[in-house]
This record gives structure tokens, sequence and C-alpha cells, in this order.
């Protein structure tokens, strides 16, 4: 069996289009795009179509506000830095609670460094609350950044009306739209988005190439300093590979995106509706009607995630988990914590997440398999009666040192 | 994913003694559900001769907390209650093959279940000692909450203090800015501040290169250096052969239950390949928890 691949926000295939545009890169088209002469020439303009592919799956102005780097994460980062080391006398930055860890972390360095962090509040949809957004904006502000889609529920947050807000007040705007770049059509142009970061591997192109997209005008300084690629924005000889199959990539993203918005989420909406309507206590987490259409997060209560991503496994299905056993660490998914969804649940939310290489074969042998595992995993908890919850559960199972 | 060995697989696919026991007359409920692990261990109890007739489990976890949960039953099974205590959470996790250092908890989590359960059929209270924190070593399974601590008692001021004393920190290195936090914050309340001094460089190994007897020198010098802290916790280690890849120790009396016990044979193990510049394999001889299992019906 070949394997049901239903982790797409975590990684995805490289198309086989793409590959076979990046492999003359590594060949015969091996020059610097840097050097005057042929060898190097030729990659030089593969560097600029690729450029421009970027371009047209942002809807960006011009062709040199996007800038190669080597992932999402470097994007992120170099993004926050700049606007920091742009604004010195500014000392505070805004971030979501619901934030990757390539901000998270990053914001927390930044505070032990003296920097007051705001971190906006979400509520059990995961929504912020654009009152609190507008009272912290003030010309103390450096940066506000805010994912454009959540990679554990892929709820979006309102970017380009918070950009909009950012924007009147006088503060940078930054977006991670890792997980929507591919999925959803984006116009830059026509936004008030100043810095935008974006992943190679996330949409069928290779890992380790990232794009961090800067609105013309927008003041920079760069992280990596060195050679003079990018415009001096981010020096390092281009990784011309990848950059070749990124855009690739986003031509076919491009292509595509009709498909990812009505086939994809028809089969992802199946996905959930089967699964919900078969196996009960279990519920959609973040803001269903306002999310990425490839990506269903389900809480099965009274279960632990990575038990059930195991069994999911040993059937050949590869889904995701937001408990804690799965990352080592001692609390479930900080998303699912911010939401308020409770411990008994937090610890059982998975993740499934599509492509457009998702069949309707797969999704039907998905509906049919997890009722199974539920019910399997049911049996071994102490939470779990002989058909259903016990009759209180939190007080009929409450463990010494909780 | 997790390295699990095919024996945690095994025990978790199929896991034996799982579901409610009707009869049970010592019942055992530990875990922390915001961790994400709970068990509740049911045992029959023969009042006359104190033997365990029957062990049942329900657990809210992960793959090796079941799995764990799993070893547990079957270890004790027809044990005396006596000997029962007496099992720790390392003969749980050998049991199994061994876990990962980030899932030794589980293991700490049946050893708990089994002491409360004890406790419930002898109309004793049983409350726990014991605190986790976030891990930081993962070379020696270490977590913030035992190195703070450690810190405080001991008033260590060093990256080499805390090595010396806990071990963390002791192996690929890449948790000291972890542990410098730690410092730095346990220093900062007693009125000091944290200065970075270098950690004495090890000579290097010469992968490879060894002869024979140099190479079980550097064996037994490893050996010898974990020596002091397992015997702190009552516990030793002695090397019995080496065959080829393979370290064969006989590991006795772990301290059982405190946090040092996770200073386990894949700390030493990775110990051992860094020392020796090559892979090995430290596989413990031990009569106890084997034999103890085996026997069992
Ligand atoms: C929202 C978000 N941001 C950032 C990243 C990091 O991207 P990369 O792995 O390319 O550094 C990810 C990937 O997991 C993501 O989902």
């Amino acid at each position: 069996m070949q394997g049901i691949y239903l982790d797409n926000n975590a990684t995805t295939r490289v198309d086989p289009a793409v590959v076979e545009a990046m492999l003359p890169y590594f060949t015969e088209q091996f020059g610097n795009p840097s050097s005057l002469h042929s060898f190097g020439n030729k990659v030089g303009l593969a560097v600029k179509k690729a450029r421009m592919q970027v371009q047209e799956l942002l809807g960006a102005e011009h062709e040199s506000e996007i800038i190669f780097t080597s992932c999402g994460t470097e994007s992120d980062s170099t993004a926050i830095l700049s606007a920091l080391k742009a604004n010195p006398e500014r000392r505070e930055i805004i971030t979501t609670v619901l934030e990757h860890p390539a901000i998270l972390s990053l914001y927390s360095q930044l505070e032990k460094e003296g920097y007051a962090a705001h971190y906006l509040k979400v509520d059990g949809k995961g929504r912020v609350d654009m009152d609190e957004y507008k009272r912290r904006l003030s010309d103390k502000v450096a940066v506000v950044s805010v994912m454009w889609a959540n990679n554990e529920t892929g709820s979006f947050f309102p970017v380009l009306e918070m950009a909009e807000l950012a924007n009147a007040a006088g503060v940078m705007f930054h977006t991670d739209a890792v997980q929507a770049v591919g999925k959803v059509p984006i116009d830059l142009k026509s936004s008030k988005i100043d810095m935008l970061s974006l992943s190679g591997h996330k949409l069928h192109a290779p890992k380790g190439i990232g794009v961090l997209y800067l609105k013309r005008g927008v003041r920079f300084r760069p992280l990596l300093r060195g050679g003079h690629q990018e415009r001096g924005r981010r020096a390092g000889t281009e990784n011309t590979a990848s950059i070749v199959a990124l855009g690739k990539a986003c031509e076919m993203a491009l292509a595509a995106m009709q498909h990812e918005n009505t086939e994809v989420r028809r089969l992802r909406d199946k996905l959930e509706a089967g699964i919900l309507a078969r196996v009960p206590h279990a519920f959609a987490t973040g803001d269903v009607t306002n999310r990425l259409p490839n990506t269903s997060n389900i809480a099965f209560e009274y279960i632990e995630g990575e038990a059930i991503l195991l069994l999911l496994n040993k059937f050949g299905i590869a889904a995701s988990s937001g408990s804690a056993c799965t990352s080592g660490s001692l609390e479930p998914s900080h998303v699912m914590r911010a939401m308020g969804i409770p411990y008994t649940a937090a610890h059982g939310t998975t993740r499934f997440s599509l492509s457009r290489y998702t069949t309707e074969d797969e999704i039907d042998r998905v509906i049919q398999v997890v009722p199974e595992i539920v019910a399997q995993l049911r049996k071994l908890s102490p939470y779990w009666g002989e058909n259903g919850p016990s009759a209180e559960p939190e007080k009929d199972f409450a463990p010494v040192y909780a | 994913m997790w390295d699990y060995s095919d024996k945690v697989k095994e025990h978790f696919f199929q896991p034996r003694n799982a579901g409610p026991l009707a009869d049970a007359n010592a019942v055992g409920d530990v875990g922390s559900i915001s961790c994400g692990d709970a068990l509740r261990l049911m045992l029959k109890v023969d009042p006359e001769t104190e033997t365990i007739q029957q062990a049942q489990f329900q657990t809210f976890g992960c793959g090796s907390a079941i799995a764990s949960s799993s070893a547990l039953t079957e270890i004790i099974k027809g044990m005396k209650l006596d000997d029962a205590l007496k099992v720790s959470n390392q003969d749980i996790a050998d049991y199994l093959d061994g876990l990962p250092p980030e899932k030794m908890h589980c293991s700490v989590m049946g050893r708990e279940a089994l002491q409360a359960a004890i406790a419930n059929y002898r109309g004793e209270e049983w409350s726990d000692d014991h605190e986790e924190g976030a891990l930081i070593c993962k070379c020696f399974a270490i977590d913030a909450v035992l190195i703070e601590d450690t810190v405080r008692a001991n008033n260590l001021s060093t990256m080499e203090d805390v090595i010396n004393y806990t071990k963390a920190g002791g192996g690929c290195a890449s948790c000291h800015e972890g542990i410098e936090e730690i410092l730095a914050k346990v220093l900062a309340e007693r009125g000091e501040s944290f200065k970075p001094v270098p950690v004495k460089a090890k000579e290097a190994p010469k992968p490879g290169k060894l002869t024979n007897l140099e190479r079980i020198r550097r064996i037994e010098a490893v050996l010898e250096s974990v020596r002091p802290q397992l015997q702190r916790d009552h516990g030793d280690i002695e090397l019995v052969d080496v065959d080829g890849k393979t370290v064969y120790v006989s590991m006795t009396g772990a301290c059982a239950g405190c946090q040092m016990e996770a200073l386990t044979l894949q700390g030493i193990q990775a110990k051992l390949m860094e020392e020796l510049g090559e892979l090995v394999k430290l596989v413990p001889t031990r009569a106890g928890s084997l034999a103890r299992a085996t026997s069992q019906p």
C-alpha cells in the first residue's frame, strides 16, 4: 500500500514537475548567477523567472519585492529583527498567542532582551479581539506579526484588516503566511502588508527554500550581510535549484487555486463530516467557517493523540496531533490551550491536512478506519465506561498530582 | 516519530491486562491530565498471602504510557506486595527494552500507580513527591526542576558544577543555553550574577584508532565516572564483557523513584559513544528484572 498522506501542513511532496524543473540546476546549469560568463548568466535568468512566478502568486507589485531565503523561519526572523533595527527607539512588539514557534520563540527571546511583547488573546474559535488589538497599537510598537492561517486549525486571522490598522497607526506589519500561500488567493499590492513569509516545502517545492516579501519602500535591515545577492538584502550565494523549483511550484499552485478551493475543500468537508457523524464525543476545533480549504482538526475526547497517530500509522495513514507526547513537551499544543480546549480533549486533537493529490478513495478509507481506532483506545481509557464517558468523567477519575 | 523498541510497540498494539477489573481490592489513580498521561491500576490481592493475583490497567496516554502500563501489570502479576514495591521504573523501562529519554516519565508513572494501589490496599495515604519540569538535557533525561533544585541545594554557580552534580549538559552540550538560564535565575535570587566559565575541554577521542586495551580502559573510565552518581543513589554499575560493538554491564539497585534514575543506560551509552568515537550498544545483563518478569505465568 502506498500510504495515505494527510499531513500536508507539516510538509508536502515535491511535485514531479517541480523536480524536473530543478534538476538541470545541479548539473549543466551549475553556474553562479552572479558570474558574468554564460555559465552564470543563464542561471541568473532562471532565478529572475522564478522571482516573477513567486511575484505572480503573491500578487506583489514588483519582482524586486521578493527576497529568497532558506526557509520560513529565516523569513520570520529576518522580518522581525529588521523592524527592530530599523526602529531602535520602539520597544514594544505585538503578536498573537496562536503563532508558530518561529515567531513565539523569537518573541520570548526578545522579551529577555528587554522588549515588551503583547500576545493578543483569542476566543474559543481562535479569533482575536480587534478592540484589544487597536488599544495595543501605538508609536511605541516596532512591529506587529500575525499569521495568515494557523498551522494546526487552518483558521484565518483578519490580516488584511489588521495590516490596515497597523499602517494607519504607523506600525510595521508582518504576516507569517507559510500555511496560506498557495492555498488561498493573495493580492499583496492591494494590501497594507509590509512583510510576508512563505516556505517552499508547504507548497510542493523542496525544503530549505523560503521567501520574504518586502513591500517597496519599507525600511529594511538585513539579517545576513555579505555579498550583493538579493540586492544586498540577503547575502549568500543563491540556492538556485531550489529557487527554480519554488518558482515552478508557485506557478502550479496558482493554476490549482480553483481546485484547492473547490475539490480539496469538498474532500476535507466530507472527511470531517464523515468522522464526526461516526465518532461520538468529537468536535472540530478552530473557526470552521473561516479557514484553509485543506485542514480539519478534530478533538477526540478522552484519548491521547500520539496513541491515535501510532494506530493510524499502522493503517498507513499519516496525520499529526497537538498532544504533549508527540512533541516531548509537558503541555499539549499552545493553540488548543489558548482556545480553552480542556485537557481531556486537547491531548486528543488530530490534524488532517489534505493536498491536491488527496483522492476520494483515501478519504473514504480514513472515514472507515478512524472510528475503529478511537473506539479501541477509548476501551483503554479510564475516562470511558461501557458505551460512553463514565458518568462524571473528571470526577470518576481524578488522578493524584494533576 | 519516536524510536520505540519492538517491545514497546508490541505492548502498545497488543496491551496485556487492559480494561477494568471488577473485583479489584487495590486501586491506584495517578498521572497528570495536563501532561497527557494518567493511569488507573487495579489489583486483586489475596489477603492471606498478600500476593497480586490479578492486575489490570486503564490508561489515558501515549504509546509508551500504554506500553509501560501493560509491562507493569505483566511484571507484578504473581508477586508479593513487598516485592512489588521494589519494582523500579527502570525495571519497567528495561522490560520494554528501553524508552526514549522524553518518555522515561511514563515508566515513573507506572511505578507510582503501583505504590498508590498498594497504599490504597493497606489503607494508607499515598502522596507524590515528584514534580516534573520541562526536559532540559536529552542525553541524560534530566528536567528543569531537578537542575534548579540541585543548583539551589548545593549553591552551584557554574556549568561544570551542574554537569558534575546532575550530569545534565554533560553529553552533546546543546542544552547549555537552558542550563545557563536556570543558573542565572537561581544566582539572581542569591544576589549574584552568572559568569560563564569555559567548561574544561576533554581530550578528544581518536575514533577507530584504539587498541583493544585502550578501548576497554576508556569504557572502564566512563563507567567509573558515572559510578559515584549511581552509588549515591545506592546503585552501581560494573563492566562484564565487551564483544565487538556490544558492551555488557551489570547494574544493581538503581535508586527507585528519584530522577537520578533517568541516568540510565541510554545516557551512559551516549557517553561511551562520545568517548570511543564509535557506535556501541550498552546491554545490561541484569538477572533481576528480566528473570522476575519471565518467571511469572
Ligand atoms: C505557520 C508556520 N510558520 C513557519 C513555519 C516554519 O517554516 P520552515 O520550516 O520553512 O522554517 C511553519 C512550518 O512548520 C509554519 O507552519
